[in-house]
């Protein structure tokens, strides 16, 4: 390593160092907040697992809580990953219209699994920028399991911006399997919105 | 700190080129094994679990998977024990205490009707990852499925670390063998539409269940040992980023 690239270095590390001290989070989100949020999620998917309503019926519903809870436009853009930087803002907008439906269909027509379960929220806690909800999904006959909701209010108002099933994160899940399906059209994102429309 | 920065650069490869951020420098041989157990799925695992399941009565298929789960805790024990983990070590033993007897050899539940501890399901691939040994290059195992270099190691460990394979005389050991086939059989009856979405809907199955293997894999390693897991993604111990973050990073900041 060569005298410059050395001093750079040390200079990078050092503002990170600066920048990592001096930003201690404005925790403008509170507990109570985000349990707020993810008590009304879980209410409202409580009553749909309850409803026995028809697939068609249960992926609009599963649209509607998506829509009005979830951080679509940043999970969205958080699956494009680095893809997202030369995305056209026209683009961005039509991929996350896409993705919105393509979730929906994806994993409201799971949502029969859930039938005669309950989810129940059981614990909040702080991480980085964020609350972190943990609920616990109890369906009959089976181990109970862990479903962890983040929710930030980076959008603007309190939003979820992931799901996390056993460890699973429904947006890192997603986003190796956008980052596949980019592959397989050769990273043409017009190819992989109007395959998402269908998608799911 | 130079030093710390470095390796955090060397560790994070840019994202602009790298859509995958799985350790996976075999990934042409694992795809390998990956297709040969999807055909195998398709043509044995998959219709053999689906008509065991509707074959089955749901009651008989919950007992064989209870006596099967019964006889994998002496060997959960074992680990929890190589782990220095005595609280785990000691609900697992009650519970195989009390569902070898009152749920009589395993086929009831009557530990978790009791509300006592959930079983630890401790295994030597996680008692690796307490003795600090790297989770190693991701590796998909034929028949076994996805799996890390330290877990296969952990599951050919584990053939040997359950005392019954040694207590019990021939033939009741294979009971245990047995059992475990079925349940594995009923689980891939079960979560059918589970298995077939990453399998068979998947743009890319292979990179579906890698990413779904690790994830989960790493949350249950971290699972029961602390009230706030241990870091998924393992960042050496002491690293001063871990502890009060999380192990998402943030997708506001990208």
């Amino acid at each position: 390593m060569n005298e410059f690239s050395r001093r750079k270095f040390l200079g990078t590390g050092g503002a990170a160092l600066a920048a990592a001290t001096v930003t201690t989070p404005a925790m403008a989100l509170t507990e109570a907040a985000a349990r707020r949020l993810v008590d009304q999620v879980v209410a409202d998917i409580n009553r749909v697992i309850s409803s026995g309503k028809s697939l068609g019926g249960m992926i609009s519903d599963f649209e509607r809580i998506f829509r009005s809870y979830a951080d679509v436009n940043i999970i969205a853009r958080s699956t494009l990953g680095a893809d997202s930087r030369r995305a056209s803002p026209a683009q961005l907008r039509a991929y996350t219209d896409a993705f919105r439906g393509y979730i929906a269909r994806k994993y409201g027509k799971r949502f029969r699994e859930f039938q005669g379960g309950e989810i129940v929220v059981r614990s909040v806690r702080r991480a980085r920028s964020w609350q972190e909800v943990i609920s616990t999904v109890k369906l009959p006959g089976k181990q109970p399991f862990e479903v962890k909701f983040l929710v930030s209010d980076k959008s603007g108002s309190d939003k979820f911006f992931d799901m996390i099933i056993e460890g699973i994160s429904l947006r890192l899940t997603e986003r190796d399997e956008i980052g596949a399906m980019l592959d397989q059209r050769g990273g043409d994102i017009n190819a992989l919105i109007s395959d998402l429309k269908r998608a799911g | 700190m130079a030093v710390l920065v470095l390796l955090t650069a060397c560790a994070k490869p840019d994202p602009a080129v790298m859509r995958q951020t799985h350790y996976d420098p075999w990934e042409e041989e694992n795809r390998e094994v990956h297709s040969f157990n999807r055909s195998l799925d398709r043509a044995v695992v998959r219709p053999a679990g689906k008509g065991y399941t509707k074959a089955v009565p749901d009651d008989i298929e919950l007992v064989v998977t209870r006596f099967s789960e019964n006889l994998s805790l002496p060997g959960a024990i074992v680990n929890n024990i190589l782990q220095g983990n005595g609280l785990g070590a000691t609900t697992d033993t009650y519970r195989f205490l009390v569902n070898t007897t009152l749920g009589l050899g395993g086929f009831f539940d009557p530990a978790t009707e009791l509300n006592m501890p959930a079983k630890t399901d401790a295994d030597f691939g996680q008692t690796l990852y307490t003795w600090g040994i790297n989770e190693g290059p991701y590796m998909e195992l034929p028949l076994l499925g996805p799996s890390t270099t330290r877990d296969a190691v952990g599951k050919t460990v584990d053939l040997f670390t359950n005392p019954l394979t040694y207590a019990l005389p021939s033939p009741e050991s294979y009971y245990g063998t047995a059992a475990s086939v079925s349940s594995g059989l009923s689980a891939r009856g079960q979560y059918s539409d589970t298995i077939d979405s990453i399998l068979y809907e998947s743009a890319d199955s292979y990179a579906a269940s890698r990413s779904i293997y690790l994830q989960n894999r790493r949350f249950k390693l971290g699972k029961g040992r602390d009230e706030t897991y241990l870091d998924p993604y393992e960042s050496v111990a002491g690293d001063p980023y871990e502890g009060a973050g999380s192990v998402y990073e943030d997708p506001y900041d990208e």
